[in-house]
């Protein structure tokens, strides 16, 4: 079977808005179980289970347990990046809006594991729904015992509040979240040092994606070592996908790694509209590179994605069919970028504008190979220089259409010199 | 709401400014910040006028200019951009007689563009005010602009 539903099994069966409801699914009876195994076998599960972050970059989340946990400075945090503004990502929203109690109860371990005694949920502000919901959620959760103090009379408490975006990107980078925490503009810091030693308010912070602290209780059931066994070598468990762009079944599948891309495509999606060809698709949303068709064998595996110099991103899929001219994709994407750059670093803010004004000239059949060459060399400083991961990612899209759609380019500068031709004729 | 009260309903301290700033600004009819607003807030939080304004000038959600009642923001990303069967913005400004970035003359309606809105499997995706609409039609939009016309005149 091509779905493996591990973190998403009670979804449809569970009322969002009802604890008693997830309750009734074993609903924080991991948390029962976790405070009975003590913080460091619950670290140990997660080493085992060899979970990497599901928010894109796929960071060994053990590493980030241990450096929190060793912390002395106090307080210490925790944050929830709820911040999902990648363009073509959508799973957050649906784990949000569909079971936040296992969020919840998923930041409540972590948090009992590392000695972490206030946690946020950094919510985007376009999410008006999950907000309503999850509010809720916290609610209720206060209610039955499992926040605040002396949680299930163990001695420990934790506390967990929202905190809401104002419409901005790149806030969902783990520095300019933390700024934008404080109450400032959501520009990203010099790293080192990482967040684990000087976070939120300058003390020690644990960032995890939604779908992370989503996968802790299911790992706690099953056990690291079951989890670790669903998957591929370097990636394991499961993976929460969102199919868009032109694809018959638009939405959220829960696939173990090692998945291949026309399988999720064609299977789950019920691939492109009839008469329509696949063209291009872009992986991870506007930060990831666009492929072609005859690429859809590649798995679906942090490893595998390593040869587009590029993070595996957080499992969008986006399919684009033979009606649309590449150089208008790729300059939205890089106006996308252009918008949302912060502006502190030069590569990123500068970049990015000129980018766009030399994919402008490809739009326009006005290129010439000058051109060309001026948009490599640029592309590649851009992913080189820039000081965050929205700069480094942001010509992705076109570092992988250079390379895999490199006939576009040429056809594209040719098709120029027959038309400054005719403009002089 | 007056500022003073939703000023109170929070601690003076510079980590809430954001959500000072979204609640306040929402909950006026005209969606934006004025300079005397923001003078006020920076008092009640003993922070520089400048941050403030360094703040609201950041995020796209603010406004210091004022807009219309209702703030239609279309996305423009690439997934809705491909599943779309129309002219989302083309449609909006007929409808609408404004160009994009624009304000109606009654000062009912603003037409915004935003970045994706995560409601790529529901797309075309706009918002207005808070709440998204998905897999909009010509009708639909029609639809959702005369009902935000009946509750202004309600």
């Amino acid at each position: 079977m091509l779905e493996h539903k591990l973190i998403t099994k009670y979804i449809g069966k569970i009322d969002p808005l009802s604890i008693a409801s997830y309750m009734t699914f074993h609903g924080y009876k991991m948390l029962r179980k976790a405070l009975r195994l003590g913080g460091e076998k619950i670290i140990e599960q997660i080493e085992i289970a060899q979970l990497r972050g599901r928010g894109g970059a796929g960071f060994p989340m053990v590493i980030k347990l241990k450096s929190v946990a060793a912390q002395t400075n106090r307080p210490k945090y925790l944050i929830c990046n709820a911040d999902e503004g990648e363009p073509g990502n959508f799973k957050d929203r649906y784990l949000l809006e569909n079971n936040p109690h296992q969020i919840i109860e998923g930041m409540i371990i972590t948090a009992f594991a590392t000695g972490v005694e206030k946690g946020f949920v950094y919510l985007r502000g376009e999410y008006e729904q999950a907000y309503n919901i999850l509010s809720r959620a916290l609610e209720d959760a206060y209610k039955k015992g499992f926040l605040g103090q002396d949680i299930l009379k163990k001695g420990f408490s934790f506390d967990l509040e929202i905190r809401r975006g104002a419409g901005s990107y790149v806030c969902g980078e783990e520095f300019a979240l933390i700024e934008s925490i404080e109450g400032k503009a959501g520009r990203t810091r010099v790293k080192p040092p990482f967040p684990t030693t000087v976070g939120a308010f300058n003390k020690p912070t644990l960032i995890n994606n939604v779908e992370t602290f989503a996968t802790i209780p299911s790992i706690i059931e099953i056990g690291g070592k079951a989890f670790a066994t669903i998957g591929t070598e370097s990636s394991r468990g499961t993976k929460l996908i969102s199919l868009s762009g032109n694809i018959r079944r638009k939405g959220v599948y829960e696939v173990p790694f090692g998945v291949s891309l026309r399988d999720i495509i064609k299977t789950l999606g019920g691939g492109v509209e009839k008469g329509r060809k696949i063209k291009m698709v872009q992986l991870s949303g506007a930060c990831g590179p666009i492929i072609p068709e005859y690429m859809l064998d590649l798995i679906m595996d942090f490893e595998r994605f390593e040869i587009f110099e590029s993070k595996t991103g957080a499992g969008a899929i986006i399919v684009i069919d033979d009606r649309y001219d590449m150089f208008e994709i790729l300059l939205r994407i890089g106006e996308f970028f252009a918008h949302e750059s912060c502006g502190k670093c030069t590569p990123c803010r500068e970049g990015n504008l000129q980018l766009n004004k030399l994919l402008e000239k490809f739009h326009k059949y006005k290129a010439s190979e000058h051109d060309l060459t001026l948009l490599e060399t640029l592309a590649r400083m851009i992913h080189q220089t820039s000081l965050c991961g929205l700069g480094q990612t942001s010509a992705t899209a076109i570092i992988s259409t250079l390379h895999y759609f490199r006939h576009e380019y040429i056809n594209r500068i040719e098709k120029s010199v027959t038309m400054e031709d005719s403009r002089h004729a | 709401m007056e500022l003073d009260q939703l000023l109170k309903q929070y601690p003076p301290e510079q980590t809430y400014l954001l959500e000072i700033l979204s609640k306040y600004q929402t909950s006026k009819p005209t969606q934006h910040l004025t300079e005397a607003e923001l003078k006020s807030i920076a008092e009640y939080l003993s922070i520089p006028e400048s941050h403030i304004y360094a703040v609201v000038a950041f995020y796209s959600f603010y406004s210091l200019v004022p807009r219309g009642k209702y703030i239609i923001q279309v996305c423009r990303d690439v997934p809705c951009h491909v599943a779309a069967t129309f002219d989302v913005v083309r449609t909006l400004e007929t409808l609408l007689q404004i160009p994009m970035g624009a304000t109606t003359k009654d000062n009912i309606f603003t037409l915004e563009y935003t970045s994706c809105l995560g409601a790529c499997d529901g797309s075309p995706a706009i918002r207005i005010n808070q709440t998204i609409h998905t897999h909009v039609t010509p009708e639909r939009l029609k639809q959702l602009l005369d009902e935000c016309r009946g509750d202004h005149h309600a």
